[in-house]
């Protein structure tokens, strides 16, 4: 009499265990909401713009949320979840601009330009410091600025003056 | 009534800038003195008109005219008083004007100066003034006209005009569509005047500038002329851009401060050439070098000033296309290509006379350093410039890929979006570069200075800012954050000792108190100290900055009434919901959550989201607990309207992040110092003695 009760119960435990399995384990589980969000954080809707989709409140970006559930629900990685919004709305939409085509511009002008300016001011600073014994004296002349200590003096205390 | 007063005012400003300009320079031209001081004169008058336009838009506001299309546009009745009034600048029309008034304020307080000793460029300072002026009224009086007036036609047709057109009645909207709810914040009530005061403040060293080009007074004196000015500027400027970021921080709901956004950086650009300055001016004032230089800057900053205001009034920033229907767009274009190519082909006209007075020296000597710092900040220029300028570059080139299909692969026309990662990545590390050179560079002698004499100076301060960095690391801070934190207390490991042994010096030798000889070393330079407070500032804003860049942590969840989320040491605890309606036209959720640290109660905290019916806009208003350690920062996403039995937050930890604010106060604090007007004669001798000895002992 126990031992039949103790299987009643054992099955119906079973019973009860088999939908709720079948439930959490097939699939990986549903994505958390930080899951999302991480990957919300690279990605910015084309309407609201310069907010970054993780925080939008608008009810678009709720929804392009929601779609990012679905996405990582069925298994779709991160790239693949980026992938499929560039396809759908283009570009625009990675927070990092994407190194394809016109958009290697972005990142390979900037260090072109700081190195043109290094070189410039390299190339700048040796034509200063080659003619060091020559140039104070001729600049002495052209301007007429004066030479002697009183005269400089006078020139700061009259720019003190205001 | 009123409208037509301010419009009124508003044309005469117009015609008398005009007039200023044309007479200075007819007075210059053909030496008439009589004619230069009736411009300045003119000058002189811009300011009390615009402030008759300026009140007039503010009292048309107060008294809600709806018939006024701008008033009609950015209040409502339900919007309490000091919003009316800020809606002054809450709009195009209006912070175009304020902007004006702002220009016109600063350009009168010029003409009051003491001219004497250099009437030579008071000519010049009123026609770059009066023009620039003059750009911003023919944007105001042809384009955006705050003025305008709404009007029904007999057929019932709605036509906006200043005057009443032919058979048409005055038309007065019931209610006005009110101030966009992000702007109904105490932080917009000061953040965009002291932008905007930033702005127009970098007009006045500029002026002085090309005022000294044209004459040929290619001397340091435009520089010592306009130092307080630049100063001001600039902490006018910086206040504005820490403001903007609180204002994000409390409103935008996104727990940050600053995004990397166009508009952010707009003014951000005027900032970085700004800063760098202030500082290459010292060069010029000391060892006569890189005057080409300085007027580059100058020309730049201001450039940058007229392109921030571009990038955000022309709404270029949105789509180009917008930019091209807009008619203030292409007129800014003009504006900007012109005066740049004006003033450099009058920098490229003085070349010669700019010429350097001496050399670098040494690559370990202070202007030496000065120059990596200008070079760390154009190149951090560059990157910001090129950040907010390609996503525009990238979609107007779809003209091209139209005009050539065998191109429009390469050229889509595609917009595309450069976010925080670019600008952090590129710049992150030219950051901790200036950190470097703040640290190194007050320690280095003018002219000539070598590894070893430096190297002398700098060992001591150097040892002493590894022993926080080392508890810091045991701490289990490790990586780049440990680096940063190391530079911090550098820099402020040098700067404390300059001060510790300039008051050391004075106590041994003048034989006074610390506190005496503190007050004594501060005062008689300020202009040193008060950099090195600006310093501090920095350093303290850079610790919020790292806390925040480095150690924010951030989760959500959705829970029920009762139910717990946890981050790190904290747990939330959501309690309850209330959803209501306000008088002032919003709807509003808010919940109550507690939190508890270690297991142990701290506060109660109600973020909330606030829903606007006029404008059908949302605000998420954020919890926040703040402390020196950290702030503790909750957001209402989501709630199941009708049940409000669960919701949910997003949690964000943003170590150390009230040290940015508490490090802009220093900042202040230093301006004040650097910039406070000389007083003490003997002060001033002293000072004078010092500077002329000091070249002799450099060469």
């Amino acid at each position: 009499m126990k031992s039949r009760l103790f299987l009643f119960v054992l099955l119906i435990a079973l019973l009860l265990a088999v939908p709720v399995s079948a439930q959490d384990n097939p699939p990986p589980d549903a994505p958390t909401d930080d899951e999302i969000n991480a990957v919300a954080k690279n990605m910015y809707c084309p309407v609201c713009e310069n907010v970054p989709l993780d925080v939008c409140p608008t009810l678009a970006c709720e929804q392009w949320r929601a779609q990012i559930r679905e996405l990582l629900a069925e298994g779709a990685t991160e790239q693949e979840v980026y992938d499929y919004f560039v396809l759908h709305y283009g570009d625009r939409v990675l927070a990092e601009p994407p190194r394809t085509g016109l958009n290697w511009l972005i990142y390979i002008v900037p260090p072109v330009v700081i190195l043109a300016g290094i070189v410039a001011l390299y190339f700048a600073l040796r034509n200063w410091r080659k003619p060091v014994a020559a140039a104070p004296q001729s600049q002495a002349e052209k301007s007429g600025e004066p030479e002697d200590e009183y005269m400089a003096r006078l020139e700061e205390e009259l720019a003190k003056r205001n | 009534m009123l409208a037509s007063l301010g419009y009124g005012a508003l044309v005469i400003t117009f015609l008398v800038s005009l007039y200023g300009v044309g007479a200075a320079i007819y007075g210059v031209t053909q030496n008439k003195a009589s004619w230069v001081d009736s411009s300045r004169n003119a000058m002189l008058l811009t300011f009390p008109l615009l402030t008759i336009s300026a009140l007039s838009i503010t009292l048309l506001l107060i008294q809600m005219d709806f018939q006024v299309e701008y008033v009609a546009s950015v209040t409502s009745r339900s919007m309490p008083m000091y919003l009316r009034i800020t809606a002054l600048w809450g709009g195009q029309e209006g912070s175009l004007v304020f902007w004006a008034w702002l220009m016109a304020a600063f350009a009168s307080a010029v003409t009051l100066r003491d001219w004497k000793r250099d009437r030579e460029f008071l000519p010049w300072v009123v026609v770059v003034s009066l023009s620039t002026l003059a750009f911003f009224l023919i944007l105001i009086i042809f384009f955006e006209n705050p003025f305008v007036r709404l009007w029904q036609s007999s057929s019932g047709e709605i036509i906006s005009a200043v005057w009443q057109p032919a058979g048409t009645l005055p038309f007065i909207p019931a209610d006005g569509r009110g101030l966009n709810p992000l702007l109904r914040h105490p932080g917009m009530i000061i953040h965009p005047p002291l932008l905007y005061l930033g702005f127009v403040s970098f007009v006045v060293p500029f002026a002085f500038a090309i005022a000294a080009l044209i004459t040929g007074r290619t001397d340091d004196r435009w520089i010592r002329v306009t130092r307080r000015w630049t100063l001001w500027a600039w902490l006018f400027l910086s206040l504005g851009l820490v403001l903007g970021g609180r204002w994000a921080y409390d409103v935008l709901g996104w727990g940050g401060y600053w995004g990397w956004d166009p508009v952010e950086i707009a003014a951000f650009m005027p900032w970085l050439t700004g800063t760098a300055f202030l500082h290459s001016v010292m060069i010029q004032e000391k060892r006569g070098m890189f005057k080409h230089w300085n007027m580059f800057l100058i020309i730049l900053t201001y450039d940058l000033v007229i392109f921030g205001t571009f990038l955000t009034r022309s709404g270029v920033l949105s789509s180009v296309h917008s930019f091209a229907q807009s008619a203030i767009g292409p007129l800014f274009f003009v504006f900007i290509v012109l005066t740049l190519t004006i003033s450099l082909w009058l920098l490229v006209r003085r070349w010669a006379e700019l010429r350097g007075e001496e050399q670098i020296n040494s690559f370990f000597s202070r202007e030496a350093f000065f120059l990596f710092n200008n070079l760390i900040f154009m190149a951090i220029l560059v990157i910001c410039f090129w950040g907010v300028v390609f996503p525009l570059v990238s979609e107007a080139s779809g003209l091209i890929g139209q005009a050539i299909p065998a191109l429009s692969n390469v050229f889509t026309g595609q917009k595309i979006t450069v976010g925080p990662i670019f600008y952090e990545r590129a710049t992150g590390p030219l950051w901790a570069g200036l950190l470097v050179l703040m640290g190194i560079a007050p320690l280095s002698a003018w002219g000539a200075s070598t590894a070893k004499t430096l190297g002398r100076k700098l060992w001591l301060p150097t040892i002493i800012s590894f022993i926080p960095a080392v508890v810091i690391f045991f701490l289990g801070v490790s990586g780049a954050a440990l680096l940063a934190f190391w530079l911090v207390s550098f820099v402020t490991a040098i700067t404390l000792y300059e001060f510790w042994q300039g008051v050391g010096a004075r106590v041994r030798t003048k034989g006074e108190n610390v506190f005496a000889a503190f007050w004594a070393l501060v005062g008689r330079d300020r202009r040193r100290y008060g950099g090195y407070t600006i310093h501090l500032g920095i350093v303290l804003m850079a610790v919020g900055i790292i806390g925040i860049e480095i150690f924010q942590t951030e989760t959500q969840g959705t829970v029920p009434i009762g139910g717990e989320i946890a981050l790190g040491d904290y747990l939330v605890r959501y309690d309850s919901l209330a959803d209501f309606n306000t008088p002032d036209g919003r709807n509003v959720a808010r919940a109550s959550i507690s939190v508890f640290r270690d297991g142990e109660y701290l506060t109660e905290l109600n973020p909330r989201r606030d829903y606007y019916f006029e404008s059908q806009q949302t605000m998420t208003i954020p919890g926040v607990r703040s402390s020196i350690e950290d702030d503790f920062y909750v957001l209402l996403v989501d709630w199941q309207p009708i049940s409000t039995q669960s919701a949910t937050f997003k949690i964000y930890h943003n170590p150390l992040v009230n040290w940015l604010w508490f490090g802009s106060v220093i900042l202040i604090v230093g301006t004040f110092v650097a910039a406070w007007p000389e007083k003490d004669r003997a002060a001033i001798r002293e000072n004078k003695h010092l500077r002329v000895q000091a070249p002799a002992s450099a060469d």
